[in-house]
């Protein structure tokens, strides 16, 4: 009847539990660092230095940041309809080439304001027809989404690499990229604009898909706490059967759930292809569709939560590539790792300072 | 000061002569988790050698107490004796040894083990298995001799009946030495007869010295079974009795604090058009066992139907049927000029639309989301509806209004619109379902299990509810496994043995008796007067 663990006020469960979480995977780290020899102080510095403390430095960050929206909200999207989308990374390089197969067959033809615009719903079309079989499988035959969509990661490596290497490669080019876009299809870099305006911030990839990320976050929280699509996809989340008995055919929600969710993970392609590399190329993908689980998972599948998470990842990965240039014993290999500490802490222990919180600010009240 | 040995308040009881100890005692028990005191001084004396019932509302303090008891969670403040010696208990292992056993409401069975296998489990006695097996068919002919509790030592589990599986519960703690034996709402699963059955091997028990606690929330059990009995009441023993100088009226106002109407009032039926037809239903459940089997009547308006019968006995699936949750195998459903059928079926919104209402049996696997805020669920099934949706984002101010009205009308408690579902009790969880399906105007209302896990004091306000909408000219189907409130809510009372109805009454002239025979379907003829 009562439970045994008390209730949590909302603001310890919401940031100082997590923050706990970091603290103590950054600790661990920092074990690790005196174990090989290396000051973790210095480690930490040289990590916000090169996340925040210079522009460039900075560009870069949110550069990631954005592609850890992305897929962040995808899975976060999936898992309010109780499905766990593996599958961002193939849906991502997926819309990556919808993106540029749009911009290699018009970039010749259409102005900048209608290609562009093209160009980015290809990319969600494309990364949601990679995630509707998965889905419809699993609403219409029950193979579960996380085999399938692990699958459908390897069948897009698979066709990415036949194609570039056949069929889109560019005849000039050693490596297995296509040829670069006209320059119509590029987005502006936030760089050039903030030129444009006056101010002058040092040359990054960082573009305007940012802010679509950003304004993709809004349209999710009002579809699945303002809308009665989001309602039914909750409801399927949370309780099926009573779904069914709501009326809601959970198997159509799963379908497009499924849908939107590679639709999301497809927008990485927007920032990659059309704002940064303007050419399709091998791997672009990078792994980003599996860091948007421990993004999702760290951002409690809330948007703000997932901005959040993304700008740490994001803070993470750029520092830690700065990390691994200025202190040679340390290699990317070691931000991985810091990353894996995270998703430890955040996710599988992700309870573990809950009983103790419980008891202190019990205590604390009684 | 008082000569004798202590005595619980207020009982004078003759089998705890003054020389032996009682043989469960509790002395001020207090346990709060964070800001709720779930139990407050609680002190009790349980004689050896009788039954001790423990009857209060859900979240009394029942559960927290038993638990305390049985090593689940250890108390902030005061003892417990065993025997007269002070026993600290602070784990299930504890307890056993300590010679507390415990039949849980949800049985602890290993389905596919045989009964051995389950009697022996946590207690196997060596890593082989050999030895144990037959020390343990050993002593449970003993028990059974002993107690009157046969059971054969090689069925498996899983195909005993229900009254079967208890009584292997009970062997299990028997076995680990259990001289004290805790039974957490034991009948609800159960049909009169085996209830009579559990009961004559408590009595059995009791003569052998053992000594029973017995919880529930039927008050016709406490004065059925037990010696005597503590009524609980938001975290305290608000009064001990002896059950032969107690009644159920006073048992009720004791556990609410108010007086309690036990009987529904209500005027007779006044049974208007058909609304709803039935008529050779047959429904598979989702593994393709026939459930239902060959199934007709009709509900009338202002008229409740009541359909009485063990749980398990394709009551749910009718219900799940009707509703359009379960697909109908054959036979054809009638309802506002719609015919339904394996050819032409309808999903739970179309038949919404055609002017049913259903409350589901299982509010939590159904009636709620649990994880969802109580104005989230208080429009489960309705979201659609264009008074809470705009072009595009849903109306907040309309759901939000709308709860507000239905918490005002219906007392559910607390009123805040946002509290997550499962944070409310069973009654008022029960209350935001009836409120969201009896105020869209339903020409037929199907309702599964309205009071289970429900206080006494919303059970009066529920049926009442249900036959203000009677009286209102609704039709209604009533399923439920309480046979008090089939007989006392109902008209017309169907019931279901094996898919099938096995007989009908007028309410008035139904008994238990009569309903328990046709619940098993034994007798026929003897009923059929």
């Amino acid at each position: 009847m009562s439970q045994p663990a008390g209730a949590l006020p909302g603001w310890a469960n919401k940031a100082l539990l997590p923050a706990l979480n970091i603290i103590s995977a950054f600790l661990v780290t920092g074990i690790v660092f005196l174990m090989i020899g290396e000051s973790p102080i210095e480690a930490a510095k040289i990590m916000l230095y090169g996340a925040f403390g210079y522009q460039e430095g900075f560009g870069y960050t949110l550069y990631y940041t954005t592609n850890f929206i992305f897929t962040g909200l995808a899975v976060a999207v999936a898992f309010h309809a109780g499905l766990f989308n593996i599958g961002g990374e193939g849906q991502a390089y997926i819309g990556g080439l919808g993106a540029g197969l749009a911009c290699l067959a018009l970039d010749a033809y259409l102005p900048a304001w209608i290609l562009i615009p093209l160009a980015v719903v290809a990319s969600a079309l494309f990364g949601a027809a990679w995630a509707f079989l998965p889905g419809y499988l699993q609403a219409r035959r029950g193979s579960h989404v996380v085999i399938t969509t692990i699958m459908f990661n390897f069948l897009a490596s698979s066709l990415m690499v036949y194609l570039l290497s056949h069929v889109l490669k560019d005849p000039g080019q050693m490596s297995s990229s296509s040829r670069e876009f006209a320059e119509v299809a590029w987005l502006p870099f936030i760089h050039n604009m903030l030129a444009g305006m006056g101010i002058s911030f040092d040359e990054s990839p960082l573009n305007v898909s940012f802010f679509l990320a950003l304004v993709c976050c809004v349209l999710v929280w009002l579809l699945i706490w303002r809308t009665r699509w989001g309602y039914e996809l909750r409801t399927v989340g949370s309780n099926s059967t009573a779904a069914v008995y709501a009326g809601i055919k959970p198997a159509k929600v799963i379908i497009w759930v499924m849908c939107l969710s590679g639709a999301l993970a497809g927008l990485v392609g927007v920032n990659e292809i059309l704002g940064v590399q303007h050419r399709l190329l091998l791997d672009f993908s990078a792994g980003y569709g599996f860091v948007g689980i421990a993004v999702a998972l760290m951002g409690r599948n809330h948007p703000v939560g997932i901005v959040l998470a993304s700008l740490l990842f994001g803070a993470l990965y750029q520092g830690g590539a700065e990390l691994a240039f200025d202190m040679p014993n340390i290699t990317r290999d070691m931000v991985v790792m810091i990353q894996g500490l995270i998703i430890l802490f955040c996710g599988a222990l992700e309870f573990m300072y809950r009983p103790l919180l419980v008891r202190l600010l019990s205590s604390k009240a009684a | 000061m008082t000569v004798h040995t202590s005595q619980p308040a207020g009982s004078k009881d003759p089998a705890s002569a003054a020389s032996s100890p009682p043989a469960l005692e509790l002395i001020n028990i207090s346990k709060r988790f964070g800001a709720v005191q779930a139990n407050k001084n609680i002190s009790l004396s349980v004689p050896a050698g009788t039954i001790q019932g423990i009857v209060g509302e859900n979240g009394a303090g029942k559960s927290t107490l038993m638990s305390i008891i049985y090593g689940f969670y250890e108390a902030d403040e005061g003892q417990v004796k065993v025997d007269g010696k002070v026993c600290t208990i602070r784990s299930s292992q504890d307890a056993i040894r300590a010679g507390i056993g415990m039949v849980h409401q949800h049985f602890m069975l290993v389905d596919n083990f045989s009964v051995i296998e389950n009697v022996m489990l946590g207690a196997e006695g060596g890593a082989l298995l050999r030895q144990g097996r037959e020390h343990v068919r050993n002593e449970l002919l003993r028990l059974g001799r002993e107690y009157n509790l046969e059971v054969d030592p090689d069925a498996i589990v899983g195909e005993l009946s229900v009254g079967l599986q208890q009584r292997v519960e009970i062997l299990k703690a028997l076995y680990r030495g259990a001289r004290i034996l805790i039974l957490d709402e034991p009948t609800g699963v159960l049909t009169p007869q085996e209830t009579d059955e559990l009961f004559r091997i408590l009595f059995s028990l009791r003569e052998q010295g053992v000594t029973v606690i017995l919880i529930t929330h039927k008050l016709r059990e406490i004065i059925d079974a037990t010696t005597q009995v503590a009524v609980m009441r938001a975290g305290e023993v608000v009064a001990h009795r002896l059950t032969a100088q107690t009644s159920k009226e006073e048992l009720a106002e004791l556990m609410v604090g108010r007086k309690v109407l036990l009987q529904v009032n209500k005027a007779d039926a006044q049974a208007g058009q058909v609304l709803m037809e039935v008529s050779h239903l047959c429904v598979n459940d989702a593994q393709g066992v026939r459930r239902v089997k060959d199934v007709s009547f009709q509900l009338r308006a202002g008229e409740v139907v009541g359909i009485a019968g063990v749980s398990g006995n394709g009551q749910s699936e009718l219900l799940e049927a009707m509703s359009g949750i379960l697909p109908v195998g054959s036979g054809t459903i009638t309802l506002g000029g719609a015919s339904i059928s394996a050819e032409s079926p309808k999903d739970p919104a179309q038949l919404r639309e055609l002017g049913l209402a259903h409350v589901p049996e299982d509010r939590h696997r159904m009636g709620v989301v649990t994880a969802f805020s109580a104005k989230e669920s208080a429009i489960l099934g309705h979201h659609h509806y264009p008074e809470f949706n705009g072009k595009v984002l849903m109306n907040q101010e309309a759901i939000l209004s709308s709860y507000k009205e239905k918490a005002e009308t219906y007392d559910i408690r607390p009123r805040d619109p946002h509290l997550k579902s499962a944070n409310f009790s069973g009654g008022n969880q029960q209350k935001i379902v009836l409120a969201r399906e009896m105020e869209h105007d339903p020409a037929v209302l199907l309702i599964g299990q309205p009071t289970r896990g429900v206080d006494i004091g919303a059970i009066e306000f529920i049926h009442q509810r249900i036959i203000a909408m009677r009286d209102a000219g609704k039709a209604i189907l009533l399923v439920s496994v309480e046979l008090e409130e089939i007989m006392s809510v109902s008209d017309r009372i169907l019931v279901m043995c094996d898919g099938q109805i096995t007989g009908e009454v007028n309410a008035s002239e139904a008994n238990e008796r009569t309903l328990g025979l046709l619940m098993a379907n034994a007798q026929q003829e003897e009923v059929s007067a």
